[in-house]
């Protein structure tokens, strides 16, 4: 027992490594925070797009959306962070996690908002219309708020599962979470910087989650 | 504009999907308070008749005409004339997410361009003619089957419509919910609102329908009172739907 509070909690490391987890933290919020506003802004216009039926564009944009719906984004993120520099691009590594994970999340998430407002039957258009209502209004006052409501817990599944792939920013060292915890076990060779991590990302997360599960009641769909 | 020309026009009017000819040249003029009911088999194209009244859908030829109005112009601002052709429809197509004050207040402040209080007063008005004031901060779903057609008329009503098509209006309703629906639109015909209903209620056909016009694959069989459709046709494709219907 005492081994294993040794390992795992160790007070004395805790005392040495918990500023550098902290700063970790922030480094991962920040990340998670533009992935997530970017990746969802960019998938919605990009379903809006789609809605426009300009048969190039919605082409272009599946196989956007399926490339990177089938990569892992591990792959991703290597190939550009070390394979841009011999093309003379060097992005500094937030950069390069934070653009693969916003597109990642952006390809899932086009293809659920779509399937949402694929989802929204006829004649809710065609009431909207008949009022005069224009194409862009009858979206965005009809159907994208039940699109939306729709939507929503898959889409909070999604978000919070690319999210977590911040921790990729351990292979190009950029310096979030798990990557100030793994640089002081190599240190120190004593698991308590990744309890910490670990709880630090339960800090993190778990409101995030009960966040979504909130957003889903709120937002519970009244059917007619 | 003389007092005669009609408030719907449709001349030689053509659709098809694909292969399919689903109005095969109807002609067809509807006057000012008048209220002209269309019947006819399932499949002979009464649906797209009046979705290409509004141009929900788009005819391939013929033109229609509303208030001396070309909606195939393309300079005819489209949007303006449909909030001038009310349409209901079958399964009453209310806003799940919006409370039926809502519902109603939408196309006037987004089309017509009203403040919200502006367009309350108005959809209070239009709630009070289908006598559902009541219920205006009532969702779709807490409402009735029939409550909920009532709102969707009343949606259409609201922006003053010089015309107003039903499509089927009560045919997805419970029998017991049927009558506050024809009452509602007994109403409205009395008022004096032009109005083009699809419906088999033969009933009320009888007691609102200035005209009744029969549709058979795509063309109009022929046209005349409820009496004399209803009753002694000379068309014997007329008189054996209405005797189905009598069934
Ligand atoms: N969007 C569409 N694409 C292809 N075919 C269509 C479409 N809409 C309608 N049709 C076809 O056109 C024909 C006429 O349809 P329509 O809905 O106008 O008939 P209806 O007289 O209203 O019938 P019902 O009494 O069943 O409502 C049908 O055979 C239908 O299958
Ligand atoms: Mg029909």
């Amino acid at each position: 027992m005492e081994r294993f509070v040794d390992t795992f909690f160790n007070a004395s490391v805790i005392a040495s490594t918990w500023p550098k987890i902290l700063s970790g933290m922030l480094i991962t919020v920040e990340l998670a925070l533009s992935v997530v506003v970017t990746g969802l802004a960019f998938g919605l216009f990009l379903a809006l797009i789609r809605t426009a039926q300009i048969r190039l564009l919605n082409a272009a944009i599946v196989v956007f959306v399926d490339v990177l719906r089938a990569l892992p984004p591990l792959v991703m993120v290597l190939i550009i962070y070390f394979g841009l520099p011999n093309v003379g691009l060097t992005l500094p590594s937030f950069a390069v996690l934070w653009l693969v994970l916003a597109a990642v999340l952006a390809a899932f998430a086009e293809e659920i908002f779509w399937a949402g407002i694929l989802s929204v039957r006829r004649g809710q258009w065609d009431a909207a219309r008949s009022t005069g209502l224009t194409f862009p209004d009858t979206l965005a006052f009809v159907v994208l708020p039940q699109t939306i409501r729709m939507v929503l817990p898959p889409l909070v599944n999604r978000t919070i599962a690319i999210t977590k792939n911040t921790a990729l920013g351990t292979v190009i060292g950029v310096p979030e979470l798990l990557n100030q915890a793994t640089t002081a076990v190599s240190f120190l060779s004593n698991a308590t910087p990744l309890m910490l991590a670990a709880i630090g990302y339960l800090i993190i997360f778990v409101p995030v989650v009960l966040f979504g599960s909130w957003l889903e009641q709120r937002f519970a769909f009244r059917k007619a | 504009m003389t007092a005669a020309s009609p408030i719907l026009d449709i001349q030689d009017l053509r659709k098809s999907y694909g292969a399919n000819e689903i109005l095969k040249g109807i002609d067809l003029a509807v006057h000012a308070q008048e209220t002209v009911f269309i019947i006819g088999p399932s499949g002979s194209g009464k649906s797209t008749l009046l979705r290409c009244c509004n141009r929900l859908e788009t005819p391939d030829a013929g033109t229609v005409t509303v208030d001396g109005v070309d909606l195939g112009d393309p300079r005819t601002d489209i949007n303006a004339m449909r909030r001038r052709i009310g349409m209901v429809f079958q399964s009453f197509n209310l806003y799940p997410h919006m409370k039926a004050m809502d519902n109603i207040t939408l196309a006037l402040r987004r089309v017509s361009k009203k403040s919200r209080a502006d367009a309350e007063v108005l959809a209070l008005a239009a709630l009070e003619r289908v006598g559902l004031a009541e219920k205006r901060n009532a969702y779709p779903a807490e409402l009735s089957g029939g409550q909920q057609q009532r709102i969707a008329i009343a949606r259409a009503l609201a922006l003053e419509p010089k015309v107003m098509l039903f499509d089927e209006p009560t045919s997805a309703l419970d029998p017991e919910l049927v009558g506050s629906v024809l009452a509602v639109m007994s109403d409205m015909a009395r008022a004096g609102m032009t109005m083009v209903v699809v419906s088999h209620e033969m009933r009320f056909a009888r007691d609102a329908a200035d005209r009744v016009v029969f549709m058979d694959h795509g063309v109009i069989v022929e046209q005349g009172s409820p009496g004399e459709i209803f009753g002694q046709s000379q068309h014997a494709r007329t008189r054996a739907f209405v005797s189905q219907l009598e069934r």
